[in-house]
């Protein structure tokens, strides 16, 4: 994604204290901490918004303490939500400082939108695959200064030219005496030196950990049952919740009968809101048993009538009409009648739950004067500002808790959550955890939009695409979450794999039109964009491919000439997945290539599928060119991760609306892919020096295409509409 | 009513209605968060624990089935032989991601290999099916009891 922070307003200016410590457009800023030893605080770039019109204020948004006990702490903005990032970002840093991976703490940030913006969201958050690429630079240069620092400081010590000295494993050597000091005791001393201006990175050949496996540092707590996730908070006297909200969204409560649950035994209170209803109780055993004694009369509202077809249909509509360009490159519509061939296809994907593990919670404890949350979240200080402003206090009366995630991949970007647990807890005495069952986390998700597309192309006289247009109506969730990044009807992230294609075609056009479904919340859901616009662009790839009676992957290869790293990575990926080689009768392979998150990545899917129509999935085979890799076997594990999750869409996903109400409910209605239906999956890195690219996400939007195309190849018949409908695929008797 | 049950080693007396779920006991009752809520209706997996060495689903056993069972948790597992070589396995090949459901993995795991020491990829299948992982860790999940049955 691409935010433009030029029209995002100024915030979190301070005025630098000395004049040492600041050069004009300075990201770094060096000074004693608060109990001795060196504190760099830095600036991360675009981070501060105004920050470069504001020429000499500085804002701060990460900050790296070398503490006179020999500590090295980093506190740092980004969640982990088991990507790996608690042990990727320390590497950059441990690189530079010439540190053992081990010898660099972390922290949680704490919530502060002036202090810890991500780089590349413009607001405090962990989404869209971006914590190492926001972090690449900024923070091997904070390493860098800070090891230069050092060296400074004990070169004046020894007076010594700082030149004939080494850092190395935490310690400064005089390389001709023999002679050396820990960054502990330098620490102090280095806060009088010197900022350094341009400090050299190193060269990739020299990384020692970047590139390397290490071990993630949050892993043991995770196979213990030590890790406290958000659902795990326990603050003294904590009673728990759950709730029913309105079945139709938008709808609210007309009467309740709540003698039953109050009988229930350890049941302590009901709550009435105006769209929901909680049952407070001392475990949620007696949550539940009173929920289900609850009587609820329910007002639907406006969209009791409401079905997905509905809003299918409008969709639909929407691509009749021009809506915004999003790319125009040559002239498509002159092309196109006059192409040798013409083709023309529809496809539409379904709204999307997210589903993590864990379930949605979050425990508040709301005081007339002060609100305390535990939760864990993608973004902090969203979850302050709404439980701020549904407790009427000020932004400073919030303490938030962050706590690790069960899984975040887009819903917990969002603070819904908090902000009905503290209208919960506005009425409890003391704490509450509101938990919420899986049938309420899925049945008031705020989910992957539905898309409609509709797409022509036409083919010269050797079957090469000569004109490609592409209109799609859909939601766009950056034009909610982050307005200033929707700029002329459409945004970066809903168009993201709809545009800027890795392929060479000369006459392109792609419309966006926005419609924001009623009834039904949308949100980031392991990215939005590419996760349906890659489907698309995939599919009617391979369509095309077959209209030119081609192969598939040497029709893509005659396209990318002019983006040579997705060419290799599609070529490494068919070779490796033995393409071309026969497979059993009703069997196939399809392929998908993709450029997003500023990585390239290929994907061959072999499949199988059984004469009753199921499909299953047996291997899969990725490259990806993600530019440097700071930990290869987090690249690796994201990947596997993402093709998984990318199944589970393509197979079974799609959450539908019956007159307002969602109808899926647990995992039974909504089907995640499991054990025995899990493919083997080879991922190959092609190692490179370019920046590095993001990973949570791509290998869930790729898959896809891969499986449907693959899907065509065994069968014949070309899906046009996610989830997978096997009914279609069934032999013929 | 109160019930008397013993979780991994030790007796707890808890004052509760006998149909509670066993999970909710541990995890609000006793304290013992290891042991996660996934859907609350045995069909992910998140809440396993062993009852007598047995993989149960304690999200719908009742507090008032479990009788003297011994209830093991993911809390001692790593105390038993097999635990203890499941858990090594899963720091070996970095199987969790956000880990949410890992301790029911775990749990699973744990009596898969108790049970049939050197399990065929059928006998992964069968034992691990019931336990969804959202973020897709059933690669390394494959690897890692392979690789703790052949230790
Ligand atoms: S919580 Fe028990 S099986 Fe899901
Ligand atoms: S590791 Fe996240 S659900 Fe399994």
């Amino acid at each position: 994604m691409i935010i433009d922070h030029r029209t995002s307003e100024a915030s979190g200016r301070i005025q630098p204290t000395s004049a040492n410590a600041l050069t004009r457009r300075s990201f770094l800023q060096a000074g004693a901490a608060a109990g001795g030893g060196l504190l760099l605080s830095l600036s991360l770039p675009f981070a501060v918004r105004g920050a470069e019109a504001a020429g000499t204020t500085f804002a701060p948004n990460a900050f790296l303490r070398i503490t006179p006990e020999g500590q090295v702490v980093l506190t740092m903005p980004y969640v982990e939500m088991g990507q790996g990032t608690y042990t990727s970002i320390p590497m950059l840093i441990a690189e530079e400082l010439e540190l053992e991976l081990s010898q660099v703490q972390l922290e949680h940030a704490p919530p502060n939108e002036e202090l810890y913006v991500n780089p590349l969201l413009g607001v405090q958050a962990t989404g869209n695959s971006n914590a190492i690429r926001g972090a690449w630079q900024p923070l091997r240069q904070a390493g860098a200064t800070a090891r230069t620092m050092l060296v400074a400081a004990a070169a004046k010590g020894w007076n010594v030219d700082a030149a004939s000295c080494r850092a190395r494993s935490g310690e400064v050597f005089h390389e001709p005496t023999g002679r050396r000091l820990k960054y502990a005791e330098l620490a102090a001393h280095a806060t009088g030196m010197p900022i350094p201006v341009n400090v050299a990175l190193k060269e990739p050949k020299d990384f020692r950990l970047i590139g390397t496996p290490a071990k993630r540092l949050d892993t043991p707590a995770k196979v213990n049952g030590t890790a406290v996730y958000g659902i795990d908070a326990r603050p003294p006297g904590v009673k728990i919740a759950t709730l029913a909200q309105s079945p139709v969204f938008g709808g609210r409560v007309k009467s309740v009968d709540d003698a039953a649950a109050k009988a229930v035994n350890g049941v302590r209170q009901i709550v009435r809101l105006n769209d929901a209803v909680a049952v407070v109780a001392d475990h949620m055993g007696a949550a539940k048993k009173g929920l289900e004694a609850l009587v609820i009369d329910w007002d639907d509202g406006q969209y009791e009538g409401l079905s997905t077809e509905a809003i299918l249909g409008e969709l639909e509509e929407a691509t009749l009409y021009p809506g915004a360009v999003a790319q125009s490159v040559g002239d498509a519509d002159s092309a196109l009648p006059s192409a040798h061939t013409q083709l023309e296809a529809t496809y539409h994907v379904p709204f999307l739950a997210h589903a993590p593990m864990e379930p949605m919670n979050c425990t508040v404890h709301a005081r007339s004067d002060a609100v305390e949350i535990w939760v864990g979240t993608q973004a902090i200080t969203r979850v302050q500002a709404a439980a701020a402003a549904t407790a009427g206090v000020l932004l400073e009366q919030v303490t938030v808790h962050n706590h690790l995630i069960g899984g975040g991949f887009g819903r917990r970007l969002e603070a819904d959550g908090a902000a009905r647990a503290v209208e919960i807890a506005k009425h409890v005495d003391g704490p509450v955890k509101v938990v919420w069952t899986r049938e309420e986390d899925i049945q008031h998700d705020m989910y992957r939009p539905m898309f409609f597309d509709r797409l022509s192309a036409g083919l010269d006289a050797k079957g090469m695409p000569a004109a490609w247009k592409n209109r799609f109506a859909g939601s766009s969730i950056i034009a909610r979450w982050l307005p200033p990044a929707f700029n002329n009807g459409f945004d970066h992230d809903t168009t993201e794999g709809a545009i800027d294609l890795a392929y060479d075609l000369p006459n392109f056009h792609v419309e966006f039109t926005r419609v924001e479904p009623p009834g039904i919340p949308t949100a980031f859901w392991r990215s939005v964009g590419p996760s349906h616009n890659v489907f698309v662009t995939e599919s009617f790839m391979d369509e095309l491919a077959a209209a030119a009676k081609q192969d598939p992957v040497a029709y893509r290869l005659a396209l990318l000439e002019k983006t040579p790293r997705a060419k290799a990575v599609l070529a490494l990926a068919a070779e490796k997945a033995g393409w071309g080689q026969t497979l059993p009768e009703r069997s196939g392979r399809g392929v998908s290539i993709q450029h997003a998150f500023a990585s390239y990545m290929a994907q061959v899917a072999e499949v199988e599928v059984a004469k009753g129509g199921t499909v299953r999935v047996k291997r899969v085979v990725c490259a990806v060119d993600c530019g440097t890799v700071v930990n290869p076997d987090t690249v690796k594990a994201q990947i596997q991760s993402g093709i998984m999750f990318g199944i589970t869409a393509a197979l079974y996903g799609q959450i539908t609306l019956k007159n307002g109400r969602v109808e899926q409910a647990n995992f039974d209605s909504y089907q995640i892919l499991r054990m025995d239906e899990a493919p083997e999956v080879e991922v190959h890195i092609v190692q490179n020096s370019e920046s590095p690219g993001g990973l949570g996400e791509a290998g869930t939007s790729a898959i896809v295409p891969a499986v449907t195309n693959a899907i065509y190849a065994a069968t014949g018949k070309r899906l046009r509409q996610l989830p997978v409908d096997s009914a279609a695929l069934r032999e013929p008797q | 009513m109160s019930a008397t049950i013993s979780v991994n080693g030790a007796l707890h007396t808890v004052d509760v209605d006998g149909d509670t779920p066993l999970l909710w006991v541990l995890r609000d009752v006793l304290g013992m968060t290891g042991t996660k809520f996934g859907c609350g209706a045995a069909l992910c997996g998140a809440c396993t624990v062993h009852l007598d060495g047995e993989p149960v689903r304690s999200c719908i056993t009742p507090i008032d089935s479990v009788g003297v069972s011994e209830i093991m948790t993911i809390e001692a597992i790593g105390a038993t032989e097999a635990g203890a070589k499941i858990q090594k396995a899963w720091l070996d090949v970095e199987v969790p991601q956000c880990g949410y459901c890992q301790s029911g993995q775990i749990m699973s795991a744990s009596a898969l290999i108790a049970s049939i020491p050197h399990p065929t990829d059928g006998d992964i299948d069968d034992a691990m099916s019931g336990n969804i992982c959202r973020c897709g860790t059933y690669v390394r999940i494959r690897e890692a009891i392979k690789q703790a049955a052949a230790a």
